[in-house]
């Protein structure tokens, strides 16, 4: 047999037809399900006289909508947030999927809820009408996301029309610096490969920075798998996830365990198997960093200064004047200098138990700036119950932040939280674009730990000079 | 499914890179349940000011291109995030076809869905096609599916590829899951060997 990669193995395990010309039926084994997207799906299937296939393979949740403050209990009070959010109630009672209301406290953004609840595991096939479905991949799942009339056609069949990808591997050699986290890693590859660079392309991610990192690190670099590109990020699941993965809620159990477990032993790349490119980083190149720009590729280590235009060449001399425009930037300006009015914590790329850790860990004993707005949305109530228990909460609390309920939040700006125009926001989401945390707004990526740092000195900082 | 054959039209140059799908459709628009009336918010906080007037120098504003059904763009078109509100509204604008170097996946299938055929061109093709659209409303251009040829207003012939399987279910407006559901047979045999293999799934 030739060697395959991880990728070659989970595709053929599910492969339920495939023609002549290599167009595949893929067999879904979990699909996640948010109100965004999934009305149109639903009024679809209705439409057509159709049901769900698999009902208990369905998993829905709403988070894109939801308020972040405690009063939602009392309902949401934006109309069309709301028909959305009853829309997805409705649908999941309907159709008899399983649902986490905004009322259980294990309701959280859905690539937070679905690997919390051990719906997630090695060797599936996840999908998701949400781009950043690729978080899954840290598991060795083949997960990405899809548009609304695949979520139709998903429900109807359990089963996606597929091409398969090209092999990538990105390839993060020996061991990272201190300060250096998780999301810096998956920024930096961006920053190498720019948002196009793995399309086409399923990513795998390796080498010893990987390895070392825990499920929480892996699904950050996994996450922004989509910004560079990529239909999918993967990662080899090994000691780190089966240690994770245990226990869960939804997780093999006993001989199925077993069982489980003797399959995800086998579900690696072979050693000669072939990759269609390679991205090879070290550990020990990659800063600490931000993004300067409108887009994740705008990456640059925290010591440097706002690049010049015309310091690049082709469509990106144009793009990289507008985004400086927007950003209300000059070019030569040290970002260190970077006064920022609010701080965000959260989202699906950095909204679990030890992001929030890790700036408690910075904010411990301090203070935000005055003036500044700063906000921590846990990724689900899980995970905020597990902070408020570590007393991590309380040190959000006293440090000025606002301590917020599950979901999507700032991230994108469906819901009230949004920044005003002109407002410069640091974020540990992962997406930089126009408007994307609201009208106008103006938006710098970073690590959690450097978050914090900046609530507290009001500028983007280098997390190495405040410790 | 509405079906694309032939279109000829006027097309719209947006020679900026990486145009992403909040930029085509703003998240404040996610939140219909329908599909249908995005169109009006196309690329909305390029099209409008503050006070929803139109801003003249946005593309689609301008007297040449409010009929525009195709569009020439940047590298990277439609990269983001996976809303399929997107295509919907472009096609509800009237866009029927996009020409660039290359898209991001998510925005390239779902443009499939939605009887919208997205073109990938070698720069140098694409740069050319942009250098005519800029003439506007009279540079007209001709998209052949069938063919698998563009007609340039000056009369040169540009050829592009398309999956063969996209390609049929574009020209004959194919619905996706009436297909699949034809083969529910295989997806029956697969669950039920799956039981055993991974029962625990
Ligand atoms: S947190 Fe942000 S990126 Fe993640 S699912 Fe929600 S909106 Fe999408």
């Amino acid at each position: 047999m030739s060697p395959k990669t991880l990728y070659d193995k989970i595709w053929d395990a599910h492969i339920a037809h495939e023609a002549e010309d290599g167009t595949t039926l893929l067999y879904i084994d979990r699909h996640l399900v948010h109100e965004v997207t999934s009305p149109q799906a639903f009024e679809g299937l209705r439409m057509a006289g159709r049901t769900v296939r698999a009902p208990e393979k369905t998993i829905a949740v709403p988070d894109h909508n939801v308020p972040t403050t405690e009063d939602r209990v009392n309902g949401i009070d934006n109309e069309e947030s709301r028909i959305q959010v009853e829309a997805l109630d409705q649908n999941a009672k309907d159709f008899g999927i399983h649902y986490y209301p905004v009322s259980d406290v294990r309701q959280g953004i859905v690539h937070i809820v679905g690997p919390e609840q051990g719906w997630t595991l090695p060797g599936m096939t996840v999908v998701c009408g949400d781009s950043h479905t690729a978080t899954h991949g840290a598991f060795g799942a083949l997960a990405h996301g899809i548009g609304t009339s695949e979520v139709e056609h998903v429900l109807a069949t359990q089963t996606l029309i597929q091409k398969k990808s090209k092999n990538m591997k990105v390839e993060i050699t020996g061991k990272l610096k201190p300060g250096v986290t998780a999301k810096d890693i998956t920024l930096a590859v961006i920053g190498e490969t720019g948002t196009a660079g793995g399309t086409g392309y399923v990513i795998e991610y390796c080498g010893e920075a990987i390895r070392d990192l825990s499920m929480e690190g892996r699904m950050t670099v996994c996450n922004m798998a989509i910004e560079g590109g990529a239909r999918a990020g993967l990662i080899a699941p090994d000691e780190t996830t089966y240690e994770y993965v245990k226990g869960r809620p939804h997780a093999p159990k006993g001989a199925q365990w077993d069982a489980a477990l003797a399959w995800w032993k086998t579900l690696y790349t072979d050693e000669d198997a072939h990759f269609d490119k390679v991205v090879t980083l070290k550990g020990e190149d990659i800063a600490p960093v931000v993004t300067w720009g409108t887009s994740p590729e705008d990456v640059l280590p925290i010591t440097a200064t706002v690049p010049n235009p015309s310091d690049f060449s082709g469509g990106k001399v144009e793009a990289a004047q507008r985004a400086i425009e927007y950003m209300g930037l000059e070019a030569g300006q040290k970002l260190t200098d970077i006064k920022i009015d609010t701080v965000f914590i959260g989202s699906c790329t950095n909204g679990r138990i030890e992001d929030l850790r890790a700036a408690a860990e910075v904010l411990k004993g301090k203070k935000i700036a005055d003036g500044m707005r700063a906000m921590v949305v846990p990724g689900s109530g899980l995970v905020r119950a597990q902070a408020e228990e570590e007393g991590i909460a309380q040190i959000f609390i006293d440090a000025g932040f606002e301590w917020r309920m599950a979901g999507c939040s700032m991230c994108l700006a469906m819901n009230p939280d949004q920044l005003a125009p002109g407002e410069r926001c640091a974020a540990t989401s992962n997406r930089n674009f126009e408007g994307r945390q609201g009208r106008g707004g103006r938006t710098h990526l970073l690590s959690p730990q450097m978050a914090a740092a900046a609530a507290v000195t009001g500028h983007l900082t280098d997390i190495r000079d405040l410790t | 499914m509405e079906k694309f054959e032939k279109i000829t039209g006027v097309a719209a140059p947006m020679p900026l890179i990486n145009i992403d799908t909040d930029m085509i459709i703003p998240k404040l628009f996610l939140k219909t349940i329908k599909r249908s009336g995005l169109g009006v918010n196309l690329f909305d906080e390029m099209r409008y000011d503050d006070d929803r007037n139109e801003i003249p120098d946005f593309v689609l504003n301008k007297p040449a291109y409010r009929d525009a059904e195709i569009i020439i763009a940047g590298d990277n078109f439609g990269c983001g995030s996976s809303r399929e509100h997107a295509p919907w509204a472009i096609k509800d604008f009237g866009i029927r076809c996009v020409i660039s170097t290359s898209f991001a996946d998510i925005f390239f299938n779902n443009c499939f869905k939605n009887g919208i055929l997205p073109i990938v061109l070698p720069e140098a093709e694409r740069d050319f096609l942009m250098k005519d659209a800029e003439n506007g409303s009279n540079a007209r251009m001709t998209i052949d599916l069938e063919a698998q040829e563009i007609t340039a207003s000056d009369g040169t012939v540009i050829s592009f590829e398309v999956d063969a399987f996209k390609k049929h279910c574009l020209l004959e407006g194919l619905d996706d899951i009436g297909q699949t559901m034809a083969k529910v047979d295989s997806i029956a045999s697969f669950e039920k060997q799956a039981e055993v293999s991974r029962p625990w799934v």
